[in-house]
């Protein structure tokens, strides 16, 4: 059995790293072919990724893309496809931020207020997709991708003066009140930067994630009905709340993914606070396979390509290529997956019936002895 | 090895049927046959020259045609669309093959309109859109693979009749079987396959069903035959006046559950005979909760059970081996020892509290596996890669675990080789011997009329007919199946009449009961 | 639609007493009482609230420009779901369509930037067709990864492309591409005139089908003809052909289609091919005739608009161009900033829900019924509290619609019965 488990592991770990080879080899074909040289590029990417610096950046914009993988992942678990993260982790920032910039009670309070906040927000906006799903049928990946405009949508008419926004010093931006000094959360005074405080809380999301999911009964129920539906209804599971629950509680865990940057940050919901970490998320849970360690590591890679494509930038190449990168390796990864899971499967069907052979030959070998 | 050392030889224009037992290498046959799969070694010939089939087309250019016994049909097109769907060349997709269709049907007594929807026809129009299917791209050799195996005796004979009319023809149909009965009455000859090689042939009209049936075993047969009652007078399961309507899309209701009553004691094993589709998939959905009733009580044990959660009902003591247990009772990627805990997670040993106990369930699946001859190398392997045998008796394990009151076994053998057949047989003989209560729903009229205590037919939602299973026959049974019975089946007066030499006394399994 | 059952097919289930499958396929003439109800009540709400603008030609024309695109995707849904492909990846698809379609068409014609689109959008499919019909990937997650890098590819290109040398100069810039030559637009001309006119007078009813029908006489690109000629034909294909009976019979029951000797990895190879070039004629159509150029975000979830069309038209063509119809209506509103007219409509909505309402009290089924009767009650406060609904709310129309509409959508609908599974070659037996 054991051995089993060791192939599993190298197999697991194969299938991420020909994804990632691959789709270095693709960038570079694609550099190459648009006239720029490819390895030099990649060693300034590696050699800037590396510093003390870059090491705290990519902490800490991992932080936030763990969080997004885990939300997204709790979906994948349930074979639900929550594309919705970015709008939900949007609204939940925002109005938490709101929220913040609107009291002014002891840190203590107020921080675990904003979390709360963010995280009620999240799960409602997730729950009216899976309210949808459970009463009229409606995919959830249509419901929340259009649920994500309409929070845009939201976020765009209460950004406004007059309403919950208001207009900083300089006049060139619009953003709620900051919230007050004594809710920032507390950071790693490490050198030359910071880390942010926040790391703390996504470390204990992803035990929470892992624990819930392998070792408490409702997160069995929850595998299986991701698993087979008409299994886990005819073992008593209600279907239908474990789809609301699970788009509720991944709606929740959208709504930490602005929190690092909204009380380690930022302090403030404005024009420029990150977009589109929704379908980061949904690229790391996929790179990830769902499983918290490997989430984490997507996340460090995510943010170690973001450091290196941005220094590019200043070397004459384009940041953009960092969209390319990720676009392969998501791709990638997905095949290599399917196939090292199919390999898999045949290898262990084969081993199955020739280790069944081999006892059924010992048996007969033992009962002519004994005859 | 699959099957080694066939040797066959089928006359034009006659009946051949191959028998054998589950598993003894006839799929594997067949498919070779037709051309889905091709031998390491060996020979066919068809009409004296050697041909070799790379894919079902050529088997169908060669005359071959195979009517699966897991019928090939989408169900949302219509029955012209299924027939011309491959061949649209040979009369097209229109007016054509709707004429093709309609003469086809019509020479061979087959009744069948082109328009019609696949989804709404039943299970032996279908099998005969099948055998068009075949008709209409020029087979001359038909095969039929377990033809029988989801037909009521009446549609048997409407069926053995049909294949008379294409012998007439002179087409040749190669007919694969284990119900010896059948076998017997429509053949003209029988070749016999066990574990994988032939080893016999047989002339039907000088050999018995039980010469023939110790061709295809080989050994002793096991049977699901019962010797002393256990049934006490304890009530178990009380089912009263349930009744369950579905609407149709077209807003038409259908009484699916119509008034069911019955009371199973413990110790006893109450059977349910009846075609699919009338009513016993809702029944045992009912029962395990998973649908609301429009009216009717449960009573488990005493306890009404009408409103109480499946969940809840189950940790009470009811325990199911669903009628598909690929889609209710396994997990199929996920190890063993996660599907010992599927319906069962909030009992232990799956869990102390709110926390699974992964060490006890893993434990216990050790176990499990042991005591019910689970054959797999270990218990972290996927229940995907156990055969359908070993998945149903590692069900069974689990089922009988946790202290069940009430065993419900939806067609439990279904899809299971013969030795795990008997195992659970004897599972089932055994826990009804400590007290439990069974309701069993099956097809197959032997295992029903073996296991029972009490037999009782479904028939449109309604429980039409009860008979004794120590003495009813499965002609009996059939007609109350198919609406024609009603009532308490009794065995006609005059028995024996048309024994060709087998002692009816002695229920043999294998026996279709129609000896002739 | 998130059937992503990798189990394979059960045995067909026998049925007994002969109940019809809710097959209920809308007949002509229904289908033209459900437009000419419409129609009564789109007038009614210009009448009652005076916001001229809702049954405009103008509105009309643009409707039908924004109903192109959408439709187009909802057909490349179409066909790829039909052959049991579900694709998810139309919006990327559609992103390339556009990306290419703006880079041939500005350096060159503006049909040559539709070809280069279409193009553009096959390649996607291939993409996704090699994905999920050769390696078995879950079709709703390759769907995702392809948006992902269709949006990597074209933002990278973007910039590399438009915003150096002579593009630069012609106008682009990292998001945005030079702009393309205009394709013809057809307006038959007297008929046009004569529509304006009448539409002038505001007369009940009649000044609203003539301005419905002016809209759809004006100034309407070749390209919405090709669309809609692209409609006909997959009709055409689909159900009259053998070559659409074996692409749909892979969708319905690919094994059975396998043991008839359909090559279904073949057949589902072309329809998610053909797709992918749908998705990306619609995105060239966004940038080609919509507007001229290519802009970074242009699709704005267009391609999943089409999806939910699809679904809307139950998988067929018609139903989907009626569904397109609506969504693109919508969307016509939120371009055309009609504050007023979206004010108008809620007006509409009131009155829907509040018979949905009644209606399901009168079956009996208090939650839905009570549930409705609350919404309508405060979308009819919302209405009368203002005059006309904000600018950020209105940019949201399409998608709120979009949302309505599914949830408010019968049941009745029947998807191609493998859609979403994974098919392997000789998994049948």
């Amino acid at each position: 059995m054991k051995k089993f488990d060791k192939e599993r592991l190298l197999l697991g770990i194969a299938a991420p790293l020909l994804a990632i080879v691959v789709a270095f080899l693709v960038t570079a074909l694609v550099l190459a072919a648009t006239g720029k040289e490819p390895f030099s590029a990649f060693g300034i990417m590696f050699d800037y990724g590396l510093k003390s610096d870059s090491q705290v950046y990519i902490l800490n914009k991992g932080t936030t893309y763990y969080l997004a993988g885990l939300a997204v992942a709790i979906g994948f678990r349930m074979n639900l496809f929550n594309i919705g993260v970015d709008g939900q982790y949007r609204l939940a920032a925002f109005f938490a931020a709101a929220l913040g910039g609107a009291l002014t009670l002891p840190g203590a309070l107020q921080i675990p207020m904003i979390i709360l906040t963010a995280m009620i927000v999240g799960a409602m906006w997730a729950g009216i997709a899976g309210v949808l799903k459970v009463t009229r049928g409606v995919s959830e990946v249509v419901s929340t991708i259009m649920l994500n405009s309409i929070a845009t949508a939201i976020i765009g008419y209460l950004l406004q003066q007059g309403r919950l926004g208001h207009l900083d010093e300089a006049g060139t931006k619009i953003s709620t009140t900051p919230i007050p000094e004594s809710s920032h959360f507390f950071e790693f005074p490490t050198t030359p930067t910071p880390v942010w405080g926040f790391i703390v809380v996504a470390v204990v999301a992803g035990f929470a994630y892992w624990f819930t999911l392998g070792r408490t009964r409702f997160g069995f129920d929850l595998r299986t009905v991701g698993q087979s539906g008409s299994a886990a209804e005819a073992s008593g599971v209600d279907v239908k709340k474990m789809v609301v629950t699970s788009m509720l509680i991944s709606g929740a865990m959208a709504g930490l993914i602005g929190m690092p940057t909204l009380l380690n940050d930022s302090y403030e919901y404005s024009g420029d606070f990150p977009v589109g970490i929704g379908f980061t998320g949904i690229a790391i849970a996929l790179l990830g396979r769902n499983h918290p360690v490997g989430i984490a590591l997507g996340a460090l890679l995510w943010g170690f390509l973001e450091r290196g494509t941005g220094k590019l930038e200043f070397e004459g190449y384009d940041k953009e290529i960092v969209g390319v990168i990720q676009g392969v390796i998501v791709l990638c990864v997905v095949i290599a997956y399917e196939v090292v899971r199919r390999y898999g499967l045949k290898r262990q069907q084969s081993r199955v019936g020739a280790e069944l052979a081999a006892k059924a030959a010992r048996n007969s070998d033992q009962q002519e002895v004994s005859a | 090895m699959a099957n080694h050392d066939i040797d066959i030889t089928v006359s034009r224009g006659t009946v051949h049927a191959l028998v054998g037992e589950n598993g003894a290498g006839k799929s594997t046959l067949m498919k070779i046959l037709y051309g889905m799969q091709k031998p390491d070694e060996g020979t066919i010939s068809v009409d004296g020259e050697q041909v070799s089939f790379g894919s079902p087309g050529d088997a169908i250019n060669r005359g071959i045609g195979m009517v699966h016994q897991h019928f090939m049909l989408a169900d949302y097109l219509t029955v012209l669309e299924n027939v011309v769907l491959g061949s649209e060349k040979l009369h097209g997709i229109g007016d054509r093959a709707r004429a093709k269709i309609k003469e086809i049907s019509d020479a061979y007594g087959l009744g069948i309109r082109p328009d019609a929807v696949v989804e709404d026809l039943g299970v032996a129009d279908r099998q005969r859109v099948e055998i068009l299917k075949v008709l209409y791209r020029g087979a001359r050799t038909l095969i039929l693979d377990e033809p029988t195996a989801v037909l009521v005796p009446q549609e048997v004979d409407a069926l053995f009749d049909n294949l008379r009319e294409l012998k007439a023809e002179g087409l040749t149909v190669i007919f694969i079987s284990h119900k010896l009965g059948e076998v017997l009455s429509v053949a003209d000859e029988i070749t016999v396959i066990r574990r994988g090689t032939t080893v016999g042939t047989a002339d039907p009209a000088n050999t018995t069903s039980k010469q023939l049936a110790e061709l295809m075993v080989g050994s002793e047969l096991p049977s699901p035959e019962t010797r002393e009652s256990t049934v006490t007078d304890i009530p178990m399961l009380t089912v009263e006046d349930l009744r369950l309507t579905a609407t149709d899309p077209d807003g038409v209701v259908r009484a699916v559950l119509d008034g069911i009553t019955f009371t199973i004691h413990k110790g006893e094993v109450l059977g349910i005979a009846g075609v699919e589709g009338n009513g016993q998939s809702e029944l045992v959905d009912a029962i395990m909760g998973m649908r609301t009733l429009d009216t009717g009580a449960l009573t488990l044990d005493g306890a009404d059970i009408s409103r109480v959660a499946t969940r809840k009902r189950r940790e009470d003591g009811m325990a199911v081996i669903p009628e598909d247990r690929h889609r209710h009772g396994l997990l199929l990627d996920a190890p063993l020892w996660e599907n010992r805990m599927l319906g069962h997670v909030t009992e232990k040993p799956n869990s102390k509290g709110a926390f699974l106990d992964l060490k006890a369930a893993r434990a216990d699946t050790e176990r499990i596996v042991r005591e019910y001859d689970v054959r797999t190398p270990g218990i972290e392997v996927t229940a995907a890669s156990l055969s359908g045998g070993n998945q149903q008796k590692l069900i069974v394990g689990r089922e009988m675990s946790h202290n069940p009151k009430l065993l419900i076994a939806a067609h439990p053998t279904r899809g299971v080789d013969v030795g795990a057949q008997a195992q659970i047989w004897d599972q089932i003989r055994e826990a009804r011997h400590e007290g439990l209560a069974v309701l069993l729903i099956s097809a197959d009229l032997d295992e029903l009329i073996g296991l029972s205590d009490t037999l009782r037919v479904m028939y449109r939602g309604r429980l039409v007919a009860d008979a004794d299973p120590a003495t009813v026959t499965p002609e009996e049974l059939g007609s109350a199946m198919t609406g024609a019975a009603a009532g308490h089946l009794e065995a006609p007066g005059a028995t024996g009449s048309d024994d060709a030499g087998a002692d009816s006394s002695e229920t043999d399994p294998r026996d279709g009961g129609e000896d002739r | 639609m998130s059937a992503t059952a990798t189990s394979t097919p059960p045995p067909a289930a026998p049925k007994v007493s002969g109940g019809k499958g809710g097959r209920t396929r809308l007949s002509f003439p229904v289908v033209l009482l459900i437009i000419a109800g419409a129609l009564l009540a789109l007038s009614a709400v210009r009448a009652v609230t005076g916001a001229q603008d809702v049954t405009s030609a103008g509105q009309i024309s643009a409707a039908l420009a924004m109903a192109v695109p959408i439709g187009l995707a909802g057909l490349g849904g179409l066909w790829a779901e039909r052959a049991g492909v579900v694709n998810i990846g139309l919006e990327g698809m559609m992103i390339l369509g556009t990306f290419f379609g703006a880079w041939a068409g500005w350096q060159t014609d503006p049909w040559i930037g539709v070809l280069a689109g279409v193009v553009g959008g096959m390649l996607g499919g291939l993409l996704h067709a090699f994905a999920t019909v050769t390696f078995g990937v879950d079709h709703i997650i390759s769907g995702i990864a392809i948006n992902i890098l269709a949006l990597g590819f074209t933002t990278y290109f973007a910039k590399l492309w438009f915003n150096t040398g002579e593009a630069a100069e012609a106008g682009g810039s990292p998001k945005q591409s030079p702009p393309a030559d205009s394709i013809t637009t057809v307006t038959v001309p007297g008929l046009s005139d004569w529509l304006h006119s009448v539409e002038k007078h505001h007369w009940f009813f009649v000044s609203d089908f003539a301005g419905i029908l002016g809209g759809l006489v004006t100034h309407v690109s070749l390209l919405t003809l090709v669309a809609a000629a692209l409609f006909v034909g997959t009709f055409f294909v689909l159900w009259k052909t053998s070559f659409g009976l074996r692409l749909r019979s892979c969708g319905e029951n690919p094994v059975a289609a396998e043991s008839l000797g359909v090559n279904v990895y073949r057949y589902k190879y072309i329809a998610v091919i053909i797709s992918g070039g749908l998705a990306g004629l619609g995105g060239a159509f966004l940038s080609l005739v919509t507007s001229h150029i290519y802009n970074e975000g242009q699709t704005g979830g267009r391609g999943y608009i089409g999806l939910a069309a699809m679904i809307f038209g139950n998988w067929r063509p018609g139903g989907l161009a009626m569904g397109a119809g609506l969504f693109g209506f919508a969307d016509a509103l939120q371009l055309r900033n009609g504050g007023e007219s979206v004010h108008a409509l809620l007006l509409l909505l009131v009155v829907m829900l509040a018979v949905l309402a009644v209606w399901k009290l009168y079956r009996k089924r208090f939650v839905p019924g009570v549930v409705s009767a609350v919404i309508a009650a405060a979308v009819l406060v919302w209405y009368l509290a203002t005059d006309t609904v904000p600018t950020e709310f209105v940019s949201a129309t399409p998608y709120v619609v979009t949302l309505l509409v599914l949830s408010l959508s019968a049941q009745r609908l029947r998807m191609p019965k493998a859609d979403g599974m994974r098919y392997r070659k000789g998994q049948g037996k």
